[in-house]
């Protein structure tokens, strides 16, 4: 089977592969994240208990306030951060994040990226060209 | 991106390191929504407590401020959005030592660099009101949907590093609100019975926020029935902003940019979406506590007025906060001085009610605060409050001020 690729408008950092974690819901890491343990605790959130450490999460858009722009930094430093971030739509808090935290992160994609990956394929992230590929076994298995 | 001669040179060093890495951030961003040059902004609104940054943050706050040679100095007027404590009642709270200590490290390095110390997020209504047509770089979700939506300024939502570039350099890249084409209404809601209370309107907020799609979606208000106060406009959009990461509104007749409907959309108004009452108390609902008893009673998130403030100590009356319910109330340092002045901090605080200045609740690492006191069931009248604090392990439930009161008093719900 061949890799899967999908394509969004160039984005921030520098190109990194890893398992992704995938929901249709939004992100806002005041909101939606217990930092210190690096899970989800918002309850509501489709990711309620995850662990989004070392991940490429992958989510439809941001949501909540300004935070995240100081927190992925924190994150980052305590090495308790995603990997990458994926939305089908950023605001600019997300993009002023992952510029000052060089985080990879990427949005606006060919195609609702939260149903076209599944949590635990195997992704490469390159923002510099806006993409993403899901690898081929990756892509078999979970389909 | 199209860059000045002055912002070449800034780019290459000659007005230090702090200048260098922040246009470096801006072009960043800049490049990443197909911005193609600069704006000049006229004041930077800076969200930074030490809950958010964390102590890399303050690190980093702190190489900014040690910058030699005033390079590391702002070049427009700045200031700061709520601390995370309270400097004269954190002990009242169980707040630690070295939460408050890092949090007067990040003060003194703000201060260093040249912020003024205002610690609120209502800046609009109490510091410098932004004017139509102004470009601005705001860092608070709740000052960027007014002074777009209200005041018809210009403003990006500008995170706490994004404000401090702008800070530094004076401009932002030109890209989103500050265009003219992103600001036209992409939604139509009727508002078709009167919101009544604070809450209500924070509500409403609530209700158009879950239905945008992103902070790309600019809702349009009408209504034949609702004259909304500027407190009344601030719950809106900060609910709004909070559940929708919404950036712009407009209200028909109401807003600058919407005196009628049809100069609020490009095309033709879409067709409306109508919310009733019913749907108001529909939102509560999500809202509601599992048992009766109430831990903490919080009003902030933003902070009061001081119309808010005078209502509050209307509705207390006289009367006492139970003994096992803790009421908080979170102002700006500006309007606290009024408050005091005008014997409002007193009737409170003889009521039993804890009176902050400079601080929001959420901000306060309300992980930790929940922890030292006990706190799980909180009652407000903040539907921006009730959407964030869920995630630090709270139960939060949403009611007019009124009934935050009466509950205060009581130590429980629905007496």
């Amino acid at each position: 089977m061949t890799a899967l690729i999908f394509r969004g408008h160039p984005g921030i950092g520098t190109a990194v592969s890893g398992r992704a974690l995938v929901a249709a819901d939004n992100f806002s890491a005041r909101y939606d994240l217990d930092r210190t343990a690096g899970v989800f605790s918002r309850p509501t959130h489709a990711l309620y208990g995850e662990s989004y450490v070392g991940k490429v999460l992958i989510l439809n858009t941001a949501k909540g306030g300004v935070a995240t722009s100081w927190m992925l930094y924190d994150m980052v430093t305590r090495q308790m951060s995603p990997l990458a971030l994926l939305l089908n739509r950023a605001n600019p808090i997300m993009a002023q994040a992952a510029a000052f935290a060089g985080l990879a992160f990427s949005d606006r994609f060919d195609t609702d990226i939260t149903k076209a990956i599944h949590t635990g394929d195997q992704v490469d992230v390159r923002p510099q060209e806006g993409l993403v590929i899901v690898a081929s076994e990756s892509s078999t298995a979970a389909r | 991106m199209d860059l000045t001669a002055l912002e070449k040179a800034i780019l290459q060093g000659d007005h230090g390191a702090p200048r260098q890495w922040a246009l470096e951030q801006q072009i960043a961003v800049g490049e990443f929504f197909d911005a193609t040059d600069f704006v000049e902004v006229t004041q930077v609104h800076l969200c930074a407590d030490t809950e958010a940054l964390g102590p890399a943050g303050v690190d980093f706050v702190e190489r900014i401020a040690a910058a030699p040679a005033g390079r590391g100095k702002v070049w427009v007027p700045s200031i700061t959005d709520p601390r995370g404590a309270d400097f004269k009642r954190h002990a009242d709270l169980g707040q630690a030592e070295a939460i408050v200590a890092l949090e007067c490290r990040l003060a003194d390095a703000l201060a260093e660099i040249g912020y003024l110390l205002t610690n609120t997020c209502i800046n609009y209504q109490c510091i410098v009101p932004p004017v139509p047509g102004e470009h601005l770089a705001f860092g608070d979700t709740g000052s960027v949907i007014f002074a777009n939506s209200v005041a018809s300024a210009r403003s990006n939502f500008e995170g706490g590093p994004a404000a401090l570039a702008a800070s530094l350099t004076g401009r932002v890249p030109r890209y989103g609100y500050h265009l003219d084409d992103v600001r036209k209404g992409t939604c139509l809601f009727e508002l078709v019975e009167a919101p009544n209370s604070y809450s209500d309107w924070g509500a409403v907020g609530g209700i158009i926020g879950r239905q945008m799609d992103s902070y790309w979606d600019v809702p349009v208000v009408v209504s034949r029935l609702a004259a909304p106060t500027a407190d009344d406009l601030k719950h809106l959009g900060t609910a709004m902003a909070s559940y929708g990461s919404t950036a712009m509104f407009h209200f028909v007749g109401l807003t600058p940019e919407a005196p009628a409907l049809p100069a609020s959309f490009t095309g033709p108004p879409p067709r409306a979406e109508p919310i009733a009452q019913a749907d108001i108390s529909r939102f509560y609902a999500d809202f509601k506590l599992t048992a009766d008893e109430v831990d903490v009673v919080v009003f902030a998130a933003p902070q009061l007025s001081l119309f808010e403030m005078q209502r509050l100590a209307s509705l207390i009356g006289g009367r006492k906060v139970h003994v096992n319910t803790a009421m908080l109330v979170a102002t700006a340092p500006a309007i606290k001085v009024m408050c005091d002045r005008n014997g409002i901090t007193a009737a409170l605080e003889d009521a039993g009610a804890i009176v902050l200045e400079g601080v929001c609740f959420y901000q306060m690492h309300a992980r930790e605060l929940a922890l030292a006191n006990g706190w799980r069931t909180l009652l407000t009248n903040s539907a921006k409050l009730v959407n964030i604090i869920g995630g630090y392990g709270y139960e939060p439930a949403l009611a007019t001020m009124a009934q935050c009161v009466d509950a205060a008093v009581a130590g429980r719900v629905g007496q």
